[in-house]
């Protein structure tokens, strides 16, 4: 955890530390049991395929709990976020790899508000592309 | 198969209450990867003004998805839960979720509109805790028609 940010010294435009993080099938299959998501698309080529889809992909709220962390990291107290949403563009596909993929999660602040909340928008890259849009978190401060 | 609107504004029987143990806390921040010492130490959590250990922003998932599912299955909706994508999430937070909740969700029918062979509709679901709202959602799910 880092030192937490005043908002006096938060401005519009400020950039977060981004982050990295590895998506393999054993992180598929852990967050399919912790959230109750049992999905076969998760974890099962074939079923994958025959919806569609290139091969198995991660839970859309896998990558919604991990982007969010640029911010939980930045003010260390998680419960400061009072707001986020995110649309689930594209699918993150995983392959059965023992390193998987990587996506790379940034933050920028968009709005600084009269009433001690900070609005960050998100990104979440995959491969060169984005895979969610509209994400933003709605963050608190101490008055 | 087209869903019913008449359906839109419509509140499902709450849920059984869900207890918040610390280990499905655990579990779940192991899962999404954070290490937040805040989901896991009662010391730390209690040094930021916490009553107890708190659950990530996403921790609500767990129950208003499973709250959700049961409405998926109710005929009146005309739902085809097989050919469900998730395609947005909010949740906007009234307090932190943390060990001891006993969380309760109510489901709303909050919108449905038809777009070309799919149908999109919304859900609310509100999370409350001894009678008190701690977080509410919004899940938009897109129901993919027949492949025509």
């Amino acid at each position: 955890m880092s030192i937490a940010p005043e908002l006096s010294t938060i401005a519009v435009g400020d950039e977060l530390a981004q982050i990295t993080l590895s998506f393999t099938r054993a992180d598929l299959i852990a967050y399919a049991y912790a959230s109750g998501d049992m999905n076969p698309i998760h974890r099962d080529e074939e079923t994958a395929k025959a919806v569609g889809l290139p091969d198995v992909i991660a839970h859309g709220m896998l990558t919604m709990g991990r982007a969010i962390q640029v911010v939980t990291d930045w003010v260390g107290d998680p419960t400061q976020v009072v707001d986020y949403s995110v649309r689930m563009t594209r699918p993150v596909v995983v392959p059965d790899t023992e390193e998987g993929v990587l996506v790379t999660f940034t933050g920028k602040v968009a709005e600084v508000n009269d009433d001690h909340t900070v609005r960050v928008d998100l990104t979440a890259t995959f491969e060169g592309q984005t895979v969610l849009g509209q994400a933003r978190a709605t963050v608190r401060f101490a008055k | 198969m087209a869903m019913n609107q008449d359906m839109i504004g419509f509140a499902y029987p709450a849920s059984d209450p869900y207890l918040v143990t610390p280990e499905a806390i655990r579990t779940f921040a192991d899962a999404i990867g954070d290490d937040n010492p805040i989901y896991r130490d009662v010391e730390v959590a209690v040094s930021f003004g916490h009553t107890n250990v708190c659950a990530p922003p996403t921790f609500p998932i767990v129950v208003t998805m499973a709250a959700m599912e049961k409405s998926f299955h109710d005929p009146k909706l005309g739902m085809d839960f097989t050919r469900v994508v998730h395609s947005d999430q909010r949740f906007e937070y009234q307090r932190p979720i943390a060990v001891g909740d006993e969380l309760v969700v109510t489901t709303i029918v909050e919108d449905i509109k038809a777009l070309g062979n799919n149908n999109m509709a919304t859900f609310r679901t509100e999370v409350s805790s001894g009678g008190e709202l701690v977080v509410t959602g919004w899940s938009k799910l897109v129901v993919r028609g027949d492949d025509a």
